[in-house]
């Protein structure tokens, strides 16, 4: 069989209709290496299956081998532009299962570094659709913003991308003398460039054309799928663990949480749970995390930042769930301890693999240039479904 | 050209009718005027790759190539030497034949629209009767060289960049050459110089500003010729974050330069063309069309006036192609379908509007003006003050408000102009 | 949170179910009962749709492997956004031959989470769709997260097992000391102890200590 025949067979395809394409694993605009199988019939999609893998580094297995503190950098790794998100996760599962209390100063650390976090990885996810969808300029545009947060991030921790900062029992290093004027005088500046990424990008009429009325996916579909965070908030859903479960310093703080009200408008065919809604909902998201560093720096309390905890730390026999809201949606681990040093299983649930499973369902009747849209609408990033 | 080469051939002594060797000259003139503006078209693709990865770098808050040459002028020669001493690659599931050929009908395509263009007042290779026309025609040869490239590269993602391309461009043709009748009706001509000589050198004596269909058309043909160039927001067929660079994927080196000339190229054809047609072409201000006429009935046209005109045809052409950048940089793409409905459904039914409606203005000018209608119209006319008057609402009033827009915009994120980083 | 608690929860599904459901494990600090497996379905079914349930997200679904005891459990969490409370459950399933339903037809969630499952611990999902590998490569042998799992040793002839690189550059360096040793001239003859002996011996014992 020639090699055209045996992928027509192997992918179940109609070979005088369709047109079988892969879409990555290297290509400009899948967010890291994920490769998709689309059935084209011209320029329309029968159907894109994605198929995953490709950055699997058996994070999960390598949990079971070492120690629970040293698991700590590898959390880092399984989403490397939201890895405050899941560092903070992991220490929050392991704390459950020993019974750790937290000294406020470093859950409000916590809450800081994650916020500036989520902005960070909410740049990169809007810059990288903006230029997914053609406009190349918005994305140095995020891309310079971030290299701020990176900054104060590194000013904070050490590094600027895996950061390793948070630490079973609270933070790893406490925050510096100058830091607070520094991060506030970023937030000022920041909410003036929110203000310019609106008039350049989010209401520019061809962005708003393409993306309007894309690739709806309704409330109980983005529910029964799992969709988390954005996705799912965009979608309708007013759900946001940081208000209605929440963990840490947030209920301290008083923020909204957009949720998806067809913001492309009526007129251009705009519905709740579009492309565009999730895009703009993102948008949105920045605003209040910067509204939350705010109030924390306001209240920023005094104290340790580092619970005691034991030198060697064995849990005893049990399991416990963590679920923090990740910038990518809502991460969930289940670490199971046998009492040992090691930990029996770790388990990170994330956003974006959920979010993968959905695409196979909704690109069917797209038109490619609107699967690249929906990718990147979706902000799935191939660590994080890989792990 | 023909008189030139026949001024030069009797300089020599010689009469061009009866010489044997007229068509030698002949040749070889034309062969020299083939390659300089080959050469022309080359360098400024060359020089465009510059000025748009400065400006491109500049919106985008870095600062582009400033090693090679000064200010990273000689980059583009960098790129240059680098294309071509590249590894010649042919895939080998291609129709090797037509990949190898498809750069040189982009080329040809390209290149066979200098003939027609003016530079300045009498500075063209030819003043074809049907020069326009011939342009018009001659530009479709791009796409048969991109469809080709596309069909030969044996690559799913070149033959959609090459089918989306060909859609594109030859959709765009029907309102651009729809909308191309507009000046022609204006000055009853299909000769560009013709069609130069019918504007004047005031910017309200531009086609453009003469009547509110002169306007429509400029905007209609300046989407045309920008979808036709594959150009952002239509640069569908190469879009990098789809096709991975579509129907020139599988080119490298050389080839892969022919098409990258070719588009860069075909912004100075795109813009001469609108400027040209709209915007005055080499007129200049302040010598009107009865001074130029005195000057040629007595064969004493000034030399500064050539250099002149075609100075004020660079500027023209560079400030459209300067806003082409700028417009690349700034807006999404479209996608297949929007392009589609946007060709068919809004552009061709506007052109066909607009042709009428001047037509209908042309006659009822006659009716009005009577022998004034035609040509430029003279200072302090009915005819005159009415183009100003247009001018000042169509022309001034758009761009201060854009201006002041811009300031603002600026002054909101808490920034200022600063152009020491240049 | 608000909503119902666990053990509430649990005292609904063993009104409904009887002994299909096992007790709340003790509150380790998560607690979780056990359904029997076959009746997971109906189980899930239930908390699915019963309004005062209404278990509408399936949030995690994943395994664990307890060689010790044979088996493999696989741990469902679910949660539901309109009365706010969470759920855990388990299902026991025999090591050897790890079959349960599939909750694909309830929560489309589960499709890529029981293809996980199946990818890396061999449980058989009956009844869905499309049981494929996911993570791993299409042709890969063996399931990766059993506690018993030996890699085989490479794949498509890539060999997975490499010298330490440390090692490696202690070779390479020794390697090099030993040619310039080689060709430096013989030492003269004379009262002290020429350089290039002493130069040359004392770092060799550090390399020999090393290793």
């Amino acid at each position: 069989m020639s090699l055209d025949q045996l992928i027509l067979t192997k992918f179940g395809a109609d070979a005088d209709h369709e047109m079988i394409l892969n879409m990555g694993p290297q290509h400009p605009s899948t967010h890291g290496v994920i490769n998709f199988v689309v059935h084209a019939d011209g320029e329309v999609m029968r159907k894109a299956v994605p198929q995953v893998g490709y950055l699997h580094r058996a994070i999960e297995k390598i949990g079971e081998i070492v120690t629970y503190p040293g698991f700590m950098p590898y959390t880092d790794r399984i989403d490397y532009l939201a890895a405050m998100f899941a560092n903070e996760g992991y220490a929050l599962a392991v704390e459950k299962l020993l019974g750790l209390q937290i000294p406020p100063r470093a859950q409000y650390l916590r809450a800081i570094s994650c916020e500036l976090n989520r902005v960070a990885s909410h740049l990169v996810s809007l810059g990288t659709m903006a230029m997914d969808i053609g406009a190349v300029t918005p994305f140095p545009y995020a891309l310079r913003e971030r290299e701020s947060i990176n900054d104060l991030l590194e000013a904070l921790c050490g590094a600027r991308l895996t950061y390793n900062y948070h630490r079973i029992g609270g933070v790893a290093f406490d925050m510096p003398e100058d830091w607070m004027p520094l991060c506030r005088k970023w937030l000022d500046h920041f909410e003036k460039i929110l203000g310019e990424w609106d008039r350049l990008i989010s209401f520019s009429e061809i962005f708003v054309e393409r993306l309007a009325g894309m690739a709806t996916i309704p409330a109980e579909m983005a529910i029964n799928y799992g969709l988390v965070g954005p996705n799912l908030r965009a979608a309708g859903v007013d759900f946001d663990l940081r208000r209605d479960e929440p963990y840490g310093a947030y209920p301290d703080f008083k923020f909204e949480v957009p949720i998806g009200k067809a913001y492309a408008g009526s007129h251009r065919g705009g519905q709740i749970g579009d492309c565009y809604d999730r895009f703009y909902c993102r948008v949105l998201e920045c605003r209040q995390s910067l509204e939350i560093v705010r109030q924390a720096l306001d209240r920023f309390p005094p104290g340790e930042f580092m619970a005691k905890v034991p030198r060697k730390i064995k849990p005893e026999v049990g399991e416990a769930q963590s679920r923090i809201e990740a910038a990518r949606g809502e991460m969930a681990y289940y670490v199971v301890s046998d009492g040992g040093e090691r930990a029996y299983r770790v388990r990170a649930r994330t956003g974006s693999f959920l979010a993968m499973g959905i695409i196979e369902e909704v690109s069917q009747g797209l038109m490619i240039a609107d699967l690249v849209a929906l990718i990147a609408s979706l902000d799935v990033v191939a660590p994080e479904i890989d792990r | 050209m023909k008189e030139l080469l026949d001024n030069l051939i009797l300089r020599w002594g010689h009469d061009p009718a009866n010489w044997p060797s007229t068509q030698g000259v002949y040749l070889a003139g034309m062969m020299l005027a083939g390659v300089a503006l080959t050469t022309f078209g080359a360098i400024f693709a060359g020089l465009l790759s510059w000025w748009e990865r400065r400006v491109a770098a500049r919106i985008q808050s870095r600062i582009g190539p400033n090693r090679v040459g000064p200010g990273g002028l000689l980059q583009f020669l960098a790129d240059a030497l680098k294309l071509i001493g590249k590894e010649d690659l042919i895939p080998s599931s291609s129709d090797k034949l037509l990949f190898r050929i498809a750069p040189y009908f982009v080329m040809t395509g390209f290149v066979l629209t200098f003939v027609v263009l003016p530079f300045g007042y009498r500075l063209s290779p030819s003043y074809m009767n049907v020069g326009l026309f011939y342009v018009v025609s001659i530009t479709a040869l791009i796409v048969v060289g991109i469809l080709i490239s596309g069909w030969a590269s044996n690559s799913k993602w070149a033959l959609f960049g090459g089918i989306r391309a060909a859609a594109q461009v030859v959709s765009y043709e029907i309102p651009a050459g729809m909308v191309i009748l507009v000046p022609i009706i204006m000055a009853g001509s299909l000769n560009l110089h013709d069609i130069i000589r019918a504007q004047g050198g005031a910017p309200w004596d531009w086609f453009m500003f003469q009547t509110p269909m002169g306007y429509g058309a400029f905007f209609i043909l300046f989407v045309s010729l920008l979808a036709e160039g594959n150009r952002t927001p239509f640069d569908l067929p190469e879009a990098e974050s789809e096709l991975v660079s579509g129907y020139n994927t599988e080119y490298s080196g050389m080839r892969f330069a022919y098409f990258f000339t070719a588009e860069w190229g075909g912004l100075w054809v795109s813009s001469a063309l609108l400027t040209t047609l709209f915007l005055g072409g080499w007129q200049v201000p302040g010598v009107s069309i009865d001074t130029l006429t005195r000057w040629e009935a007595a064969h004493a046209v000034p030399w500064w006036f050539y250099l002149m005109s075609a100075a004020v045809f660079l500027v023209k052409v560079l400030a459209l192609v300067n806003v082409i950048v700028w417009i690349r940089w700034t807006f999404p793409r479209i996608r297949v379908d929007q392009m589609m409905t946007l060709c068919w459904k809004y552009l061709v039914p506007i052109g066909m509007g607009l042709v009428l409606l001047e037509a209908l203005t042309e006659v009822l000018s006659f009716q009005i003006f009577g022998e004034a209608a035609k040509g430029q119209a003279k200072p302090g006319s009915a005819r005159d003050m009415l183009h100003l008057a247009f001018f000042l609402i169509a022309g001034v009033l758009p761009l201060t408000a854009f201006l002041m827009k811009t300031f603002k915009n600026i002054q909101l994120t808490g920034d200022r102009v600063d152009l020491s980083n240049w | 949170m608000p909503g119902l608690t666990f053990e509430q929860i649990h005292q609904k599904l063993v009104e409904k179910f009887g002994d299909a459901v096992g007790p709340l494990s003790p509150p380790k600090k998560d607690p979780f009962c056990v359904f029997a497996a076959p009746r997971l379905r109906e189980i899930c079914r239930f908390l699915k749709d019963a309004p005062e349930l209404y278990f509408d997200f399936l949030e995690d679904l994943t395994a664990t492997d307890h060689p010790k005891e044979n088996l493999i459990r696989v741990v469902y969490h679910f949660y539901s956004y309109r009365h706010r409370h969470l759920f855990i459950a388990k299902v026991e399933l025999d090591r050897k031959d790890p079959q349960v339903d599939s909750l694909e037809p309830l929560w489309k969630a589960a499709n890529w989470m029981e293809r996980e499952v199946f990818d890396l611990f061999g449980v058989t999902f009956k009844g869905h769709p499309d049981l494929r590998r996911i993570l791993m490569p299409d042709d890969w042998v063996g399931t990766p997260l059993r506690k018993d799992y030996v890699e085989a040793g490479g794949y498509l002839g890539i060999s997975n097992v490499r010298d330490n690189p440390l090692d490696l550059y202690l070779n390479m360096d020794r390697q090099v000391r030993a040619e310039k040793a080689a060709a430096q001239p013989p030492p003269a003859p004379s009262t002290s102890p020429a350089p290039g002996a002493t130069a040359g011996a004392s770092p060799a014992p550090e390399h020999k200590a090393e290793s």
